[in-house]
């Protein structure tokens, strides 16, 4: 019977010359082949990057000594940013991961930089948290208020021009060192982008939607949460997915004037310092920075394929 | 109560000025209409004659400038607030983050029914439209005719007594809308509601109408108003009786008549010795 249905919903659409099913259908197929061609996509990049990376430096780095395969190499040119120094071997990276993140300690790197990466990464999620639910309260407001939303769009505005580094010695300053200051700078650069999508996402209804609704006579709460709010999730997600890395920024720059005394940022101060005599330390740190950043993208963005599955393709809401 | 001989709608007088000073535009001038409980009205004419203005101000989602506007004897916008009418549109205007079901759903939730009158309803309303089997469907998985069906059956679901359709199947192909047009017949029999229907489309107005208000833009007023007197229930062979292209032809002759500047008078003088 269903199955009866379904091919007459699938002739129906081919007669209209609409084929909404189709559309999603092929789609739906096209973005299962679109993943693993960008999962090849990326690993070849990955080999790409490198071969690049190694390449310079056999060109223009300082003499290779690879004394368990007995490989030595004079480079023809010598480039000061080539040097084991600047950009240190791939694999002298790697390994830095296995050995103790200082001397004589008990933890290797990857241990550490895993836990500074997760605490980091807590206090990130905080300020995501915050900073989401306020530009969701704020666009909220403006969307019913024109007169809140000419007072006070400008400031928002304003509040993003300035650098967060100049801005985050002011907040330690008055909220004290510790994890709050570093969530408070987090959050101030969650929100902004949150609320300027949400804000464009709760006007995305169709001017019909609205006068349907108004034709059920209903009031503007029920205009807000059964057609606003619903419709400006996809605009939500955009807007998350530059949180999510807006956030990690946010705090890894927070750490150091927070006085936090781990994390992510903390690291990198750390490291900076003893970069002459352990530069590995220092790109590892980086590394394992960028794959957080990542890491929260994707589960945002998988969120966002989960929640917004079931309304099918749709226009992009940048 | 009076309610067998009170008009569903009831025009006098109704204006529509957009904008403000010099630059104002009249929408729709001089409106006097009176539709009765049951009756099946279709609004035709050229784009920017008014119509869609008029089943606006008719459902109260725009305010005349002037005239008087009643809904079963009532204000238009007490019938609005008494959630008497359904809507519509060219578009289907379905949520897509709802399903099927939970878009027929949304007027009752607003209601406050109770869940399972509620359930009921829908049900009924989605057998109505025959789309029973999709209940769990979203809509994009859904043909442009079947979101379409989904949309009246939201519009049915509150059981209004006047049905506002704007263009609902101006978006369709022909083979759809013919057999669409059959689909809402059968829906107001069934119903006994009011319908208020616009359209571009004249063998669409003379099928489904008991009476066809044929419009003129500049100020959008009613130039002609033509008795659709074929017998019901109209079928398919409705569409090849002689009657019914005699019909269309007066509907068509009724638009032109615009153009040649007293045709318009001689087409009402013919559209009334037809229906008497």
């Amino acid at each position: 019977m269903t199955s009866e249905r379904e091919q007459e919903a699938q002739s129906t659409a081919a007669a209209a010359g609409v084929s909404t099913t189709e559309r999603a259908a092929r789609r739906f197929g096209s973005g299962v082949r679109g993943g693993s061609r960008r999962a090849l996509g990326l690993v070849l990049f990955l080999v790409l990057f490198a071969l690049a990376w190694e390449s310079a430096k056999w060109l223009g780095g300082d003499p290779w000594r690879l004394d368990n395969i007995g490989y030595y190499h004079e480079p023809p040119f010598h480039l000061l940013q080539l040097t084991d120094r600047q950009l240190p071997h791939l694999w002298d990276i790697f390994s830095a991961f296995g050995e103790p993140f200082q001397r004589n300690a008990e933890y290797s790197l990857a241990n550490y930089l895993i836990d500074q990466a997760l605490y980091t990464w807590s206090e990130a999620l905080i300020g995501f948290a915050l900073g989401a639910v306020i530009g969701i309260v704020l666009a909220s407001i403006f969307v019913h208020s024109g007169l809140l939303e000419r007072a006070f769009v400008p400031y928002v505005v304003a509040s993003q021009t300035v650098p967060i580094v100049a801005l985050a010695p002011l907040i330690v300053t008055g909220f004290g060192r510790g994890l709050s200051s570093v969530v408070i700078i987090a959050t101030y650069l969650t929100f902004f982008p949150v609320t300027i999508a949400v804000l464009r996402g709760l006007r995305s209804p169709d001017p019909r939607a609205v006068e349907l609704m108004r034709s059920y006579a209903a009031s503007r709460w029920d205009v807000y949460r059964k057609v606003r709010l619903p419709a400006s999730v996809p605009y939500l997600f955009t807007a998350l997915k530059i949180a999510a890395a807006a956030s990690l920024v946010g705090t890894i720059i927070g750490e150091g004037p927070g006085g936090v005394p781990q994390g992510l940022g903390r690291a990198i101060l750390t490291f900076n310092q003893q970069y002459i005599t352990g530069p590995e330390k220092l790109w590892a740190t980086i590394i394992v920075a960028a794959i957080v950043g990542i890491v929260f993208f994707l589960l945002v963005r998988l969120a966002e394929v989960l929640i917004l599955r079931q309304r099918g393709p749709q226009p992009s809401a940048g | 109560m009076k309610t067998a001989d009170r008009p569903a709608v009831h025009l006098v007088g109704v204006e529509m000025v957009f904008g403000r000073g010099t630059e104002t535009t009249r929408a729709v001038a001089d409106i006097n209409l009176s539709i009765a409980p049951g009756e099946f009205v279709s609004l035709i004419g050229p784009s920017g004659c008014g119509k869609s203005t008029l089943l606006r101000i008719v459902g109260d989602l725009i305010a005349p400038t002037s005239g008087l506007v009643e809904v079963n004897g009532k204000p238009a916008h007490q019938a609005r607030v008494g959630r008497e009418y359904g809507m519509v549109f060219q578009a289907p205007v379905l949520f897509d983050w709802r399903t099927v079901d939970a878009n027929v759903r949304l007027p009752l939730e607003l209601m406050g029914m109770e869940r399972r009158r509620r359930e009921r309803r829908v049900k009924e309303m989605l057998d109505l439209v025959e789309l029973g089997g999709f209940s769990r469907h979203y809509p994009y998985q859904l043909s442009g005719g079947m979101q379409q069906r989904v949309a009246i059956a939201r519009a049915l679901a509150l059981e209004p007594t006047l049905l506002l359709m704007d263009e609902p199947f101006g978006a369709l192909d022909e083979m759809t809308r013919e057999r669409l047009n059959a689909e809402v017949l059968r829906i107001w029999e069934q119903t006994g509601t009011t319908v208020i229907f616009v359209t571009h489309s004249i063998p669409e107005a003379v099928f489904l109408s008991t009476r066809v208000v044929v419009m003129s833009p500049r100020p959008g007023s009613i130039t002609n108003i033509v008795e659709i007197d074929l017998a019901q229930p109209r079928n398919d062979q409705t569409r090849e009786t002689e009657r019914y292209f005699e019909l269309v032809t007066e509907v068509r002759e009724s638009l032109r008549g615009r153009h040649g500047g007293g045709a318009s008078s001689e087409d009402r003088l013919r559209a009334e010795g037809s229906v008497g």
